[in-house]
């Protein structure tokens, strides 16, 4: 623990007496998860009930939606908002292109679990709904959407693990997160990446791992369950990594 | 004007530098895949099979890698690991992109092992199968069949994932591109129409690998559901 090694004890020293630094970018992680979160569930839910609907206009929509940013990679895109947009005369804060982009480039997953959630309520619950007096919307708003809330929530919440470890994008753009501040004090003056890696995997640990055991545990509850099959939560929550 | 640009950024010269990049991506994404489904199953055997020793370590390597996001890794795996031992940036990052996926196929391949009926084991004992031959002869085809759906979308994540090297200098597509623009001002004043056009173009390039795998992917999906 003494001596020059990457992990000698003085690094640790150092790292704890600039501990401020860490957690400060704990928190900038933490609110752009947040609120890239939102905006990824506002986006995807709204595509994922134009999916639903019987429009062809809506439809291709989505559809082009999903293509483009589920096929393109989030450092591009992130890049693009980052060098790119300024050229055209848009200047966004690293802060916006953190929530825009990684709450856009997530709505794709979102819209594409909500439809699929959609799609696995039985067709005899919209027909019922019809049958007594409900509008097609207000049926998906009060008979199929609550259901469906229940079974994409493991998946949902897989999701939201791979937003948060996608966040740490920000830090090739200077965005200000914990990768960027645990990186940036390593690189800087001592080179202790050890200790500053460390805590930052630990850090971002302590965010996933409670949500990725309750999407677990959800999910098997789920398929001893009533209405819908074990089949349909597996297709459901299939590993979704992006 | 617009032809202007295009004879800026596609030189012949800069066409044969950025191909050659994207041959490094293409390679990066294979490899990694290919090992890391090897790796991806020998845990989720470990896992749901010895569940003492093996299966915890397996079952740790997991939770580690799928809880923590791979550009830590990419920084860990090109900064620290010796360069002795391990070569070059681009084979260290390959190693953290092969690290971070082994344990995302690990999950998928449990999934498909979990998906196989308990009947198919017993019957493969009731007809003399010793536990690696059922594993060998009977799981693994079976399963391998079930999750070709989720390895082709792993493809497709595992090749944007590439991109993430660009970051720490490894002259992959994306890191080439960028390289291209900053080398521009010197033959010309770089106006938006460059950048846009040279953002469109890495952007498609990419688009155009990974719809070509989601279209299979859902291809391959339905008439699963009609079988």
């Amino acid at each position: 623990m003494t001596g020059n090694g990457p992990f000698a004890w003085w690094r640790w020293q150092r790292l704890f007496s600039d501990f401020s630094l860490i957690l400060g970018g704990f928190g900038r992680t933490l609110l752009v998860a947040a609120l890239a979160l939102l905006l990824a569930l506002v986006l995807g839910t709204i595509l994922g009930l134009f999916s639903a609907s019987h429009s062809k206009i809506l439809h291709a929509i989505t559809r082009i939606y999903v293509e483009i940013f589920q096929n393109t990679p989030l450092v591009i895109q992130i890049f693009f908002y980052y060098n790119a947009l300024p050229y055209a005369g848009v200047v966004l804060s690293s802060f916006m292109i953190g929530i825009l982009g990684v709450g856009v480039y997530h709505g794709a997953y979102v819209a594409e679990v909500i439809r699929a959630g959609i799609g696995s309520i039985p067709g005899g619950q919209m027909e019922a709904a019809r049958s007594q007096g409900f509008t097609n919307f207000q049926a998906m708003v009060y008979i199929i959407l609550p259901q469906t809330i229940k079974i994409i929530l493991p998946p949902l919440t897989n999701l939201a693990v791979n937003l948060i470890k996608n966040t740490s994008i920000l830090a090739i753009i200077a965005g200000g997160d914990l990768m960027y501040h645990a990186n940036s004090w390593a690189s800087n003056g001592t080179l202790s990446y050890g200790p500053a890696y460390v805590v930052a995997g630990v850090l971002y640990f302590i965010l996933c791992f409670p949500l990725a055991v309750w999407a677990r545990r959800y999910e098997n509850k789920l398929k001893n369950r009533e209405f819908v099959t074990a089949e349909t939560v597996e297709l459901i929550s299939e590993v979704i990594e992006c | 004007m617009l032809t202007k640009v295009f004879e800026d950024i596609f030189t012949s010269g800069n066409i044969k530098y950025l191909f050659i990049g994207l041959g490094y991506t293409i390679l990066a994404a294979v490899v990694t895949v290919f090992v890391a489904l090897v790796l991806g199953t020998i845990l989720a055997l470990a896992r749901n099979y010895e569940k003492r020793v093996l299966g915890r370590i397996a079952a740790v390597y997991v939770e580690i890698f799928r809880n923590t996001p791979l550009l830590l890794w990419i920084f860990v795996c090109v900064f620290m690991l010796p360069k002795r031992i391990f070569g070059d940036a681009y084979i260290r990052g390959v190693i953290a992109l092969t690290l971070y996926t082994s344990s995302v196929l690990a999950e998928i391949v449990r999934g498909g092992l979990n998906s196989i009926a308990a009947g198919q084991f017993e019957a493969a004992r009731s007809q003399g199968f010793n536990f690696v031959q059922t594993i060998v002869y009977i799981a693994l085809p079976q399963c391998f069949r079930r999750i070709i759906p989720s390895l082709m979308s792993q493809i497709v994540t595992t090749v944007k994932d590439t991109s993430f090297l660009a970051q720490v200098a490894i002259g992959e597509f994306f890191y080439r591109s960028k390289i291209i623009l900053g080398q521009l001002p010197k033959h010309t004043s770089v106006t938006t129409a460059h950048v846009f056009t040279l953002y469109l173009f890495v952007a498609l390039i990419y688009f155009a690998i990974n719809f070509t795998l989601s279209t299979l992917v859902r291809r391959y999906q339905s008439k699963q559901h009609h079988v």
